[in-house]
């Protein structure tokens, strides 16, 4: 399988299979919408003749002789083997929980996917005897894994501070009779930020996610606190004096962008000049009945609006400065094996989400529905039969994603939203896809840029 | 090549050979939350 497509000037051209990625003029380009294999040993006459009014004849051979040799090279129209790795990882260890330490917020966001915090099933906040138990149960389950990743997640976790630390110091005594290493990570709104909380969160947490939308005017929108005030002119001072005092160690600023704010590449440009440069800005996902949800109606001007924002960032690096656009990170050399691509963010089997009542579910999107409750760490049920439903969802599972180009780049997408939206995980949910899309083409042709200056 | 340049190592496959040991980040836990995008993680066999 293929992919190819212009952008910026370039015709991109993609080998799904190997993850090739060719730069290619525009002989090359329409010759490939007239061969595929079996290849013969010399270009057809009747493709030769078609495109012989647009180009030379004997450039038109050697193109063909081109192609044909990188397919032998199996990095063009290289074949999908990869079916018969899907059945790795099946019983694979937990390694990452979502801990719902708060299910209770100081905003009341209008496009909460947690219903303002509380997941609508009640404000409630994580007592240190379930947090303890979580931290027990991800040791357990993790077998051999050394590595263990825990989000301090809500709700705001920081309504529920002092058992934060708590399960930290607790986690650090655990992790040195078991022989492993906890990552932490905590995401918050910043409103109940202060020093001491920012030197803890610098010192202990790997990574620390910062919600906040862009503009002024965008965030107060939508990120209001409860009494209908924005919460703007607040975070902006905390965050910052966060990430100064973080040094090297990672961070995010996250927002969301809805239907009111199209022109997002303005908020992730005003995010940049506030002197962040690690920024995450992506799509609410939201019932379509909402006013800011983003609607199919919406992907032309969202396309457009990833082009300019590429524009925009590639102007940063021209002027020798640094900035990250996380849905534009993406390595072609090192980025993750072909395994761990089949099967993306592993919910529901290597990842979990705990509520305050200790109930599990496989990530904190299925949280509240009834259905996929896997277990309570109380009880010490852990559905093993959903364990493995979704063990067994990988791209090769899911019907529009084996057929998809970027299967191996978004790995079968969020199973959470191809339920809610598409009623099935095993349904991709195309809107999703689509702005998916987009960015891995933005972001692929970022570094074609970047790469064609130095490749021979 | 003249009509063609290849800008990567196009190694996805000899990834699978070797590939699968699970030590990677868990790919929602890094800053998206309500998308999952993978390719921008980073292998972490050698860690």
């Amino acid at each position: 399988m293929i992919h190819k497509f212009k952008l910026s000037g370039f015709n991109i051209l993609l080998d799904v299979n190997s993850g090739g990625v060719h730069i290619v003029d525009d002989l090359t380009y329409d010759l490939l919408d007239n061969v595929e294999p079996p290849f013969a040993d010399e270009c057809p006459e009747e493709v030769v003749n078609k495109l012989s009014k647009l180009y030379d004849a004997e450039e038109i051979k050697e193109c063909y002789g081109e192609i044909v040799e990188l397919y032998n090279d199996k990095i063009l129209f290289s074949e999908d083997d990869y079916e018969k790795y899907a059945k790795f990882a099946v019983a694979s260890p937990v390694k990452a929980m979502c801990l719902h330490i708060a299910h209770d917020c100081n905003l009341r966001c209008e496009y909460c996917f947690a219903s303002t915090g509380d997941y609508g099933v009640g404000r409630k906040r994580m007592s240190l005897e379930t947090g303890k138990k979580a931290i027990d149960f991800l040791i357990e389950k993790s077998q051999d894994r050394k590595f263990l990743e825990l989000d301090f997640f809500g709700g705001e976790p920081l309504m529920n501070w002092d058992v934060v630390k708590e399960i930290v110091i607790y986690a650090r005594e655990r992790e040195k009779e078991c022989g492993k290493k906890f990552r932490f990570t905590i995401t918050t709104n910043g409103l109940l930020l202060t020093d001491d909380k920012i030197d803890f969160i610098n010192e202990e947490m790997s990574n620390v996610v910062l919600s906040i939308d862009g503009r002024k005017s965008v965030n107060d929108r939508m990120r209001k606190r409860v009494d209908g005030t924005g919460s703007y002119d607040k975070i902006t001072d905390v965050f910052k004096k966060l990430v100064d005092k973080r040094g090297d160690k990672e961070y995010y600023v996250r927002g969301t962008y809805t239907k009111y704010n199209l022109d997002f590449s303005e908020d992730v440009m005003h995010l940049y000049e506030l002197g962040f440069d690690q920024i995450s800005v992506e799509p609410v996902m939201a019932d379509p009945e909402m006013p800011y949800a983003i609607t199919e109606a919406d992907l032309p001007k969202i396309f457009k609006e990833y082009e300019i924002l590429a524009q925009k960032l590639q102007k940063v690096y021209d002027e020798g400065k640094f900035v990250n656009f996380f849905h534009f990170m993406l390595d072609l050399d090192q980025g993750p094996c072909a395994i761990k691509r089949l099967r993306g963010c592993g919910c529901g089997n290597e990842y979990v989400a705990v509520t305050p009542d200790g109930d599990i579910y496989p990530c904190h999107q299925f949280v509240g529905i009834d259905d996929f409750k896997m277990g309570n760490l109380d009880d010490g049920t852990f559905n093993q039969e959903m364990k493995s439903y979704f063990a067994a969802s990988h791209v090769y599972s899911k019907p529009e994603c084996k057929k998809c180009w970027a299967k191996f780049y978004c790995s079968g997408g969020c199973n959470a939203n191809n339920y809610i939206y598409e009623g099935d995980i095993h349904n991709a949910h195309k809107l999703s896809c689509e702005i998916q899309k987009k960015r891995l083409e933005c972001s692929i042709m970022m570094k074609a840029l970047k790469l064609a200056e130095t490749a021979e | 090549m003249k009509h063609i340049k290849t800008i990567n190592k196009a190694n996805l496959k000899k990834t699978a050979e070797k590939g699968g040991c699970g030590k990677c980040q868990a790919s929602c836990q890094s800053a998206c939350k309500t998308s999952c995008t993978v390719a921008n993680q980073k292998c972490a066999k050698d860690e």
